[in-house]
């Protein structure tokens, strides 16, 4: 069937076509004709967002939570400015996003027009690919190939710009098969010698370790079955990511826990120590390496990516290979076969001995909850539902990767590259709408959680359940702790001043409010946050001054952790102070 | 008290083809400046009858892991269908155009033709006291020519950039 259709509808029919079940978006007069092509159109589900920073996120959280592309609509001007954010947060991350955007009429671009922004330019560096379409006999190629680009090879948002006249306009529709001429087609498989060459390194190792990132969550369930198979065989240790938490199972004897500035003890020295790395997925960031030129210093290195860009950026490796984790891992287990790996015995018990540092424990304190116990509490009395859990930045963030484990993909939603407050929020609506009868948890922090607290309303409008866990120490508490340990306690800014009462927040937007203020509430509050039908604010008051420990400080090595009860100068030479 | 480092660094020459959409040029410039490399010259031209495809000459600097991120970079664009490190690739050809104005009256207009015929550059505009030559070459052939020129009233200069092939009868 082919008929005349304006542009709006075209962009509706594709999206459809494309499996979408949830657009998150904001009316504006540039997209007013794709907002009346949806008017009554019960196949999209639209939801509307307060501030479009929250669609961009809300998608973010949708895809991570899905596996599906995240879709965004906002208006030209200040609706694509204010979801640059979003976009940018999805482009660090690897998330699959697709992003439309009104834009003022085609002979209107340039002219300074009301709500012009130059969203193709402002976009460009934060998005996979980009178009500005202006014509609509295009619009359906170009749908067709900007899912394409977002869900294969390295995911990552894509945005399309379509002004009001195109969207108006009318082309020539098809419901058939979309003609197009395909020119994206990434590398996913290693190469037979690279294959056998990795499987012999792996073979011959005797302190091998797994360092696993978010390419593993992107390539799917799959890699993560094949990770957890392949580990068997190897017997190798492994590590992860932020991004990259779920992949391999937290209770496993030969899971270590997050590596990096905030990672254990056991999984920083097991990099330190190792005589051979197998990164899969995963893009040696400064987070996780610490000092370059004192990370890992005796091991080869194996790096398995779908960005062939990633490789050899900051660390030099021995044996790229560019390909789809979980494609990968299925050509190594049917190269291994039957192979045995090295006696690992005196690589293990090293392991055990850094283990034994129990560099995740904190001191108790009689007088206040400590963050970190209220974490682990909300993940004994919600484990039973295994919720998914997004996080906003800061302090928080690291204490629930360190202190709640994860044992699937999917469930762990954090803003990893960019690091944007203000994710949490948005993201859990998200992944409340992708999993409409799971347990979403956004854990957050009271500095971060104002950053999209307009969000609220969104939660009540489309009656999402999402529940907001906040540990309330009245910081910003990760810049507190960088401020006492880099400079000497000068607390510039960093106190969050003006608090707003959470409990009569959450009332104020029909949400519950539930506040926890020392340890006897603790379980009771969390159980009622749980056994509550709707969204629920729990305003968690913790001990104000805890640091996020263990940490490798800027510009130090992985053998030069800070834990517990070390003693810290409060100062750092200017080389460390330049660094992130 | 902390002082910037900086790495031993290499020119090369890298030619990209390209799909000829609205913006490629703005992207590969941008990624650019984005991720802090150098661009020394750029030149870009279509290159098939349907103007569907462009190729860009980028001559650049860095140390060598930056090189290869570069090359990294561009492969990843969506347009981008080839990403040739010629330098790398091994002997090529490298040539730039240049138009030079010159203007003067006897001895040093007498010169400035002579000299102009040792580096076969040629007059493409005439008046009676002053020429534009237009010669191609490699960029340093070219500098000399310049540099011979100064004294002998150079007006102004314009170079495209180099456009560069590998050697040989095969496509690099």
């Amino acid at each position: 069937m082919s008929e005349e259709r304006s542009g709006a509808s075209i962009l509706v029919e594709s999206l459809v076509k494309q499996g979408v079940e949830f657009v998150f978006g904001y009316p504006g007069g540039a997209v007013l004709p794709i907002y009346d092509a949806l008017f009554g159109d019960e196949r999209l589900r639209h939801i509307l967002v307060r501030h479009e920073a929250g669609a961009a996120h809300a998608a973010e959280g949708y895809a991570r939570s899905t596996g599906k592309p995240g879709i965004v609509l906002v208006t030209s001007g200040p609706g694509a400015t204010n979801a640059i954010t979003g976009i940018a947060d999805a482009y660090m991350d690897s998330i699959p996003m697709v992003v439309i955007t009104g834009q003022v009429p085609t002979a209107l671009i340039g002219s300074d027009a009301f709500q012009e922004a130059d969203t193709v330019g402002i976009s460009r560096h934060c998005t996979k690919h980009n178009y500005l379409v202006k014509d609509p006999s295009e619009l359906a190629a170009v749908i067709d190939e900007a899912f394409q680009i977002a869900t294969t090879g390295r995911p990552g948002p894509v945005l399309i710009d379509i002004p009001k006249d195109v969207q108006i306009a009318t082309a020539v529709w098809s419901d058939g098969p979309v003609q197009r001429h395909q020119r994206y087609s990434p590398r996913t498989e290693g190469t037979s010698e690279e294959i056998r060459r990795a499987v012999e390194m792996i073979a011959a190792a005797k302190a091998p370790i797994f360092y696993t990132g978010g390419g593993i969550i992107n390539a799917g369930p799959r890699a993560t079955a094949l990770l957890r198979e392949f580990q068997a065989k190897t017997g190798a240790p492994v590590t992860s990511t932020l991004m990259g938490l779920g992949a391999f199972p937290a209770d496993h004897p030969d899971w270590l826990g997050m590596l990096g500035m905030h990672g254990t003890y056991e999984a920083n020295m097991a990099m330190n120590q190792a005589d051979l790395i197998i990164c899969l997925g995963a893009r040696f960031d400064d987070r996780v390496t610490g000092r370059l030129d004192a990370f890992s210093p005796n091991s080869e290195k194996i790096h398995v990516d779908i960005d062939r860009a990633s490789v050899n950026k900051t660390v030099q490796v021995d044996l790229p290979i560019i390909g789809d984790c979980a494609i990968v891992l299925e050509q190594m287990l049917v190269e291994w076969s039957s192979r045995k790996p090295q006696d690992l015995t005196a690589w293990k018990s090293s392991v055990e001995e850094w283990r034994g540092r129990k560099s995740l424990a904190y001191p108790a304190n009689p007088q206040a909850i400590m963050p970190q116990l209220a974490i682990e509490r909300l993940y004994e009395l919600t484990k039973h539902k295994d919720p998914v859990i997004s996080t906003e930045v800061g302090q928080h963030q690291m204490w629930a990767a360190q202190y709640f484990p994860f044992f699937s993909p999917n469930k762990w939603l954090t803003s990893g590259g960019l690091g944007t407050m203000g994710y949490g929020l948005p993201a859990a609506i998200g992944a409340q709408c992708g999993n409409p009868d799971g347990l979403v948890i956004d854990i957050a922090g009271d500095a971060s959680i104002q950053m999209n607290i307009q969000e609220l309303g969104t939660a009540t409008q489309y009656r999402l359940p999402v529940k907001v866990f906040i540990l309330n120490n009245e910081w910003m508490g990760m810049v507190r702790q960088w401020q006492e340990l880099t400079y000497e306690s000068r607390y510039s800014n960093s106190y969050s001043d003006s608090l707003p009462d959470f409990v009569k927040l959450a009332e104020a937007y029909g949400w519950k409010g539930i506040r926890i203020e020392n340890e006897a509430e603790l379980d009771a509050g969390i159980q009622a946050m749980i056994d509550h039908p709707g969204p629920v604010i729990v305003d968690c008051l913790v001990h104000k001054e805890t640091n996020c420990f263990p940490m490798i400080p800027s510009g130090a090595a992985h053998t030069d952790m800070i834990l517990y009860g070390d003693s810290v100068a409060g100062t750092m030479d200017d080389e460390a102070k330049a660094l992130v | 008290m902390m002082h910037i480092q900086h790495e031993a660094e290499e020119r090369h020459v890298l030619t990209v083809t390209v799909d000829n959409e609205a913006g490629i040029l703005a992207k590969i410039a941008g990624l650019f400046t984005a991720r802090g490399y150098n661009i020394d010259s750029l030149t870009v031209a279509d290159i098939t009858d349907n103007h569907a495809v462009s190729r860009i000459t980028i001559v650049t600097h860095g140390p060598r892991s930056q090189i290869d991120q570069i090359h990294a970079q561009l492969e990843r664009l969506v347009p981008v269908h080839k990403v040739v490190d010629l330098t790398e690739v091994g002997p090529h050809v490298a040539r730039e155009l240049a138009l030079v104005k010159v203007a003067g009256v006897g001895d040093k207009r007498v010169e400035a033709l002579r000299i102009a015929e040792v580096f076969r550059a040629r007059p493409v505009d005439t008046t009676t006291e002053s020429f534009i030559f237009e010669m191609t070459g490699a960029p340093d052939k070219i500098d000399s020519f310049v540099a011979l020129m100064r004294d002998l009233g150079l007006v102004e200069v314009g170079r495209t950039g180099i456009v560069a092939m590998a050697r040989g009868p095969q496509e690099a």
